[in-house]
């Protein structure tokens, strides 16, 4: 390196030394630590003994793990998919020229943006079996065909779409990006398009679907890893529905609302098995990992 | 089709909102009140306010409650439940359909002869009342003050809001600095640093969680807030991500005109590229306001002493502690800890949908 050259070297390392430290304590060392665990017996209490890879053994018997990770990726399989739906829809609803756009903008938006307790609060309330607005509002609708509303959340089969539910009236924030999207779509396409005669829903899929691709890309790559990693609603609505019977993780009903990163948060501070935990852990980052790499090979498939 | 969405996604707003203004009966009332209502009955030709469940269709009998949980309140029941109800009241007599309030609340004149009223359904009235009581009960309620162990709501909010203001501090000027270290200086390694520091927003935090909260342990932060603040002060990938954008789209002339006057890096930073950069700075200090004032999962793994909990975590604990009875304080409560997001937004509106259309177009 000339004297210049080294210098720059330094000024560079200078000013982003803040992260290399915050990279090394929060991010690296947890990374390469966890790992470690996951080949471990260890528990915060005492020091970690090299067990091989028993723990990733045990997780194939381990019908707990079983569970919670079927629990979690049906809850992905259903929330994603609608989520973009909802999403798009909306934002496909806004970017037509409609009066008072603000407006619908900003209520579609906030909802993603209520601290998760507080929304779950809410819609604890609202899934409420006897005195619940959903059910006051389904129960007449349903009557017609002979059914009535099931008790959401406190119902094994009907806690899981609840929370699916839940999360679609919190997808403000994709559609924000989409719309920003939208609005990046060239005009002459459009013009070009009606030139050709295509107009509705082909438009639609020959015009804005293409346009719009990286973008669906990156909402669905990054709601597939937020969603795998529901915790918060799942932990104060189950333990809401329970009645403060047992624990907060138990994912009541029946289980049915085991999520994974609970069923890791119980393993690991609960029952204190934080090697065990740690190969949960790089389960799920193996899984994400996938996921988004799948996600990835079919958008550049799609875009070629 | 706009109509039908936009009512949907308002809804459980406008519920939360009703519903923290109820009195507990009508929170819990089926079918619904739409409005909090108060209620009076025509007692001894005065309107008397009365509490009340359900709508009224049927008589019932005005009476003040002497024993129960529900002793000193005065109430109007229908008559099925002032029948099942008989042995909290002081009197309750039935004449023809209607039933008929005793007005005497001393033990000492019920054996005298009762004066009572007769209320038939249409004599009930109501108009519109919020509840605005329910908010000071739920925040005293939230901190569980009967307990012993009761810690204020105004704790909860200096603790939340202390979280909130020191890490948008360290946010906004510890990745502004390591932006500025990726973005306007060339070094050899920086863009290798880079790819590796994107690569980390890949990581799921249950990966991180178990030695994390390893080394707070060490630490000995275990139980204070410094877990969840410190951090900021040390970057964080997105943030960096989000302002090197930015950085890279100031002119580099204007860097070179300052280096040629003989200018440090660090005063072209200071002085050039973040009075120019306040659209960005603004950006990541309002995301991780919201970030901060909206995380559970960080609190919940952290916090140990109620006197140090969070206005998320101190909600979630009142309602695991008391079994969603108290259900309008719920809503009051939840209502106050969502109400500074929305304030917050309505004041910083453009830097939120700017910032988060920048987050997916520049992906």
């Amino acid at each position: 390196m000339t004297r210049g050259e080294r210098r720059s070297f330094f000024t560079g390392l200078a000013f982003t030394s803040p992260w290399i430290i915050g990279l090394a304590v929060f991010t690296a060392y947890p990374v390469l630590a966890s790992l470690f665990y996951s080949f471990c017996d260890y528990s915060i209490l005492k020091t970690p003994v090299w067990c091989g890879l028993e723990n990733y053994k045990e997780l194939v018997s381990d019908d707990l793990f079983w569970l919670s990770l079927r629990n979690t990726l049906f809850y992905a399989g259903l929330s994603v998919p609608l989520g973009t739906i909802v999403a798009l829809s909306l934002a496909l609803l806004l970017n037509a020229d409609v009066r008072g756009k603000p407006f619908f903008r900003v209520l579609f938006y906030l909802p993603s943006i209520v601290p998760i307790v507080a929304a779950s609060m809410l819609w604890i309330w609202i899934f409420n079996g006897q005195v619940g607005l959903l059910n006051w509002i389904l129960t007449p609708l349903l009557a017609p065909f002979g059914l009535t509303p099931p008790a959401w959340l406190v119902d094994p089969t009907w806690a899981k779409p609840a929370l699916i539910l839940m999360s679609l009236w919190g997808t403000g924030n994709a559609m924000v990006i989409y719309l920003a999207g939208l609005q990046n779509v060239p005009k002459e396409l459009y013009e070009a398009a009606e030139i050709d005669g295509a107009t509705g829903w082909r438009r639609f899929w020959h015009v804005t679907l293409p346009q719009l691709a990286p973008v669906i890309y990156f909402n669905v790559v990054m709601s597939i890893i937020s969603s795998l990693q529901i915790f918060t609603q799942a932990i104060v609505m189950s333990s809401a529905a329970s009645g403060g019977t047992g624990t907060e993780t138990d994912g009541f009903p029946a289980r049915s609302t085991l999520f994974y990163t609970m069923h890791l948060f119980a393993t690991a501070f609960y029952d204190l098995r934080m090697g065990y935990a740690s190969a949960m852990a790089y389960v799920l980052f193996i899984i994400i990992a996938t996921l988004t790499w799948l996600a990835t090979r079919i958008s550049r498939d799609r875009l070629n | 089709m706009l109509i039908l969405a936009s009512a949907i996604f308002a809804v459980p707003f406008a519920w939360l909102a009703l519903s923290s203004f109820k009195p507990l009966d009508q929170a819990m009332a089926m079918p619904p009140t739409l409005f909090p209502r108060a209620y009076f009955a025509p007692i001894g030709g005065e309107r008397v306010e009365v509490t009340i469940d359900g709508p009224v269709r049927q008589g019932g009998v005005v009476a003040d409650i002497v024993a129960g949980s529900d002793a000193g309140k005065r109430v109007f029941l229908p008559a099925d439940q002032a029948l099942a109800r008989a042995s909290e009241l002081t009197n309750a007599h039935r004449v023809g359909e209607n039933w008929i309030r005793v007005i005497e609340r001393e033990p000492a004149e019920r054996g005298a002869a009762p004066r009572w009223d007769i209320v038939p359904p249409e004599a009930v009235d109501s108009r519109i009342r919020f509840r605005w009581k329910n908010y000071p009960e739920a925040l005293a309620a939230l901190g569980g003050s009967e307990d012993g162990g009761g810690v204020s709501f105004w704790r909860f909010l200096g603790n939340t809001l202390a979280v909130c203001v020191l890490g948008v501090i360290g946010t906004v000027l510890s990745n502004a600095i390591v932006a500025y270290g990726f973005a306007r200086v060339k070094w050899r390694g920086r863009d290798a640093f880079f790819s590796l520091t994107l690569a980390t927003l890949m990581v799921p935090f249950p990966v991180m969680m178990v030695p994390l909260y390893g080394v707070f342990r060490e630490l000995g932060w275990i139980g204070t807030l410094l877990p969840l603040w410190v951090p900021a002060f040390f970057g964080s990938a997105f943030n960096i991500f989000l302002m090197r954008q930015f950085f890279l789209g100031i002119p580099e002339e204007l860097s070179e005109a300052a280096r040629i006057d003989g200018s440090s890096e660090w005063t072209i930073f200071w002085r050039i590229i973040l009075p120019l950069s306040k659209p960005v700075l603004a950006a990541s200090a309002v995301f991780h306001f919201l970030y901060a004032w909206n995380d559970f999962m960080g609190p919940y793994l952290y916090l140990t002493k109620k006197e140090t909990f969070t206005l998320s975590l101190a909600l979630q604990a009142y309602q695991a502690q008391n079994g969603g009875v108290q259900w309008h304080y719920l809503m009051a409560a939840s209502t106050v800890t969502i109400l500074p997001v929305i304030v917050l937004f309505f004041f910083a509106q453009r830097t939120f949908i700017q910032g988060i259309a920048t987050t997916g177009s520049k992906s």
